[in-house]
C-alpha cells in the first residue's frame, strides 16, 4: 500500500487532535483565509485552462452536471425519508448538502491525480461552481414546497452569490482574462503553495469533523451507513455522466468525485436560513462526519478505479 | 470640583444569536427604524452545545442595541416571534444611562 499523502496525513492529525481534546485551535480567520484561498486558487487554475480552448462546448457539460445535482438531491431525499425516517425538513436540508459539493474533496482529488500525473480537463473547475448551486434551491424546495410564498429571489441572490461560487467564478474571470502567461507572477503563491495551504485546511477539517462525533454517536449506525452509501451511489451517477460527457479518466474520476461529495460551506448556510426547521447538526455531522473523511481516504482512489474500468468497458 | 454628570435613561437590548442570522437582524431593523446598533462576534455555550466559533457554523454574534423602551420591547416580540423557535438566541433588555439622549 502507498503511504498516504502527507495532505491525508494532517488531516487524520487534526482528527486524532480533536478527538483527544487537545488544546489545539486554530484561529477562525485562518480557516476563512485558507478557504479563500482555495477557492480563488481553484479558479485561477481553471480560467487558465479555459482561456486556451473554445467555451462553447462547455454549454451541455453544464447542463448535464445541473440534472446530476439535481437528481442526486432527489435520490438522497427519497433514501432520507424512506430509510431514515427523518422528516421532511431535515430529509430536504439533508438532501442539498449530499446533491451540492466539496471544495475541500475536490482539491484532495485534484492533488491525488496531480501526484499520479494524471490529466484532468480545465473545466472541471466550471463545473464545481456549478454543482454548488442546483441542490440548494432543490432542497428548499422540497423542504417548502414551491407553492407558498418563497422569496426566490433572496434564495437566489444567496445560492449564487455565496462565498464559493464568487470567489470560483471571479477567480476563473481573472484566470480567463490574464491567460497563463499572465499568471505567471502571482503562480507562486496560487500554484506552487497550493498543496501547503491544502494541508494546513485539512488539519483544521480534522478538527472541525472531529467535533461532529458527539452528534454521530446520538444518531448511530443508520446515519454512517447513509454517509457512505450515498456517496458510493452518487459516484457512479458521476462517473457515467463523466463517461457519456466524453470525459478522460482524471475528469470522470473528478466528476465522480464531486458528486460523491457533500458540501458544507454554501449549504449550510442557505440551509440554516431557508429551512430554519431543520438542525444542523445532523446534516453536518453526515456530511463532515462520515462522507467527507470517507471521499478523502477511501473514496478518491476508488473513484478512479471506476472511472478507469467504466471507460474501459465504455470506450 | 466636578460638575455632576447629566444622564437620560434608554433601554439596551442584548441579543446573542448565531451567526448566520446576521443578515436577516440587520435588515429587520432597517425595516423597524432602529437608528443604530453594534455587532461583535461572539463564542459561548448554551442549549445547542459549544459555539466556539472556529468555522462559519459555529460562529455567533451578539447584537447591542440602545433606544427607546418601547421599541427595544417591539424588536424583541419580533425576535421571539420570528426566531427563538428555531435558532440559538437569547435577548434580554436592561436600563442603561447615556448622555445625548436625542441620538437614541
Amino acid at each position: 500500500m502507498p503511504p498516504l499523502d502527507p495532505v491525508i496525513l494532517f488531516f487524520l492529525f487534526g482528527l486524532v487532535a480533536g478527538l483527544l481534546r487537545s488544546e489545539l485551535k486554530l484561529p477562525g480567520a485562518l480557516y476563512d483565509s485558507l478557504s479563500i484561498f482555495l477557492l480563488l486558487a481553484i479558479g485561477l487554475k481553471g480560467g487558465q485552462g479555459l482561456a486556451t480552448q473554445p467555451l462553447a462546448p462547455l454549454l451541455p457539460q453544464v447542463g448535464a452536471v445541473v440534472l446530476l445535482g439535481v437528481a442526486q438531491t432527489l435520490l438522497a431525499f427519497a433514501a432520507l425519508r424512506a430509510l431514515l425516517r427523518f422528516d421532511r425538513p431535515n430529509a430536504a436540508a439533508t438532501a442539498a448538502h449530499y446533491g451540492s459539493v466539496s471544495v475541500a474533496t475536490y482539491a484532495v482529488a485534484s492533488a491525488w491525480l496531480a501526484a499520479r500525473a494524471i490529466p484532468v480537463e480545465p473545466q472541471m473547475a466550471v463545473l464545481l461552481a456549478v454543482m454548488e448551486v442546483p441542490a440548494i434551491l432543490v432542497g428548499i424546495a422540497l423542504a417548502r414546497g414551491v407553492s407558498r410564498d418563497t422569496d426566490w429571489a433572496a434564495l437566489s441572490h444567496e445560492a449564487f452569490l455565496g462565498k464559493g461560487v464568487t470567489l470560483l467564478l471571479g477567480g476563473m474571470a481573472i484566470g480567463w482574462a490574464a491567460g497563463p502567461g499572465g499568471l505567471q507572477p502571482i503562480s507562486v503563491l496560487f500554484v506552487d503553495l497550493f498543496k501547503g495551504v491544502l494541508a494546513l485546511f485539512l488539519l483544521e477539517m480534522g478538527l472541525i469533523v472531529s467535533r461532529q462525533m458527539g452528534e454521530l454517536r446520538r444518531r448511530g449506525v443508520a446515519l454512517v451507513a447513509f454517509g457512505v452509501t450515498m456517496p458510493l451511489l452518487s459516484a457512479v451517477l458521476g462517473a457515467a455522466t463523466g463517461v457519456g460527457l466524453g470525459l478522460s479518466v482524471g475528469g470522470t474520476t473528478v466528476l465522480a468525485t464531486l458528486a460523491a461529495s457533500a458540501s458544507y460551506i454554501a449549504v449550510p448556510a442557505a440551509m440554516r436560513i431557508a429551512v430554519p426547521q431543520a438542525n444542523p447538526a445532523l446534516s453536518l455531522a453526515g456530511a463532515l462526519g462520515v462522507t467527507f473523511p470517507f471521499n478523502l481516504i477511501v473514496g478518491i482512489p476508488l473513484y478512479h478505479r471506476l472511472a478507469a474500468w467504466m471507460l474501459q468497458s465504455h470506450p | 470640583m466636578t460638575t455632576p454628570v447629566t444622564t437620560d435613561k434608554r433601554t439596551l437590548l442584548t441579543v446573542f444569536a448565531e451567526a448566520a442570522l446576521e443578515p436577516l437582524l440587520v435588515a429587520d431593523m432597517d425595516r423597524l427604524g432602529i437608528r443604530g446598533y453594534t455587532i461583535s462576534d461572539a463564542r459561548g455555550k448554551g442549549g445547542r452545545g459549544v459555539r466556539d466559533a472556529s468555522w462559519d457554523e459555529s460562529r455567533n454574534l451578539r447584537l447591542e442595541i440602545i433606544c427607546a423602551r418601547a421599541q427595544a420591547e417591539a424588536f424583541l416580540q419580533h425576535l421571539q416571534a420570528r426566531y427563538y423557535a428555531h435558532y440559538a438566541m437569547v435577548a434580554f433588555l436592561s436600563e442603561v444611562e447615556v448622555l445625548r439622549p436625542d441620538k437614541f
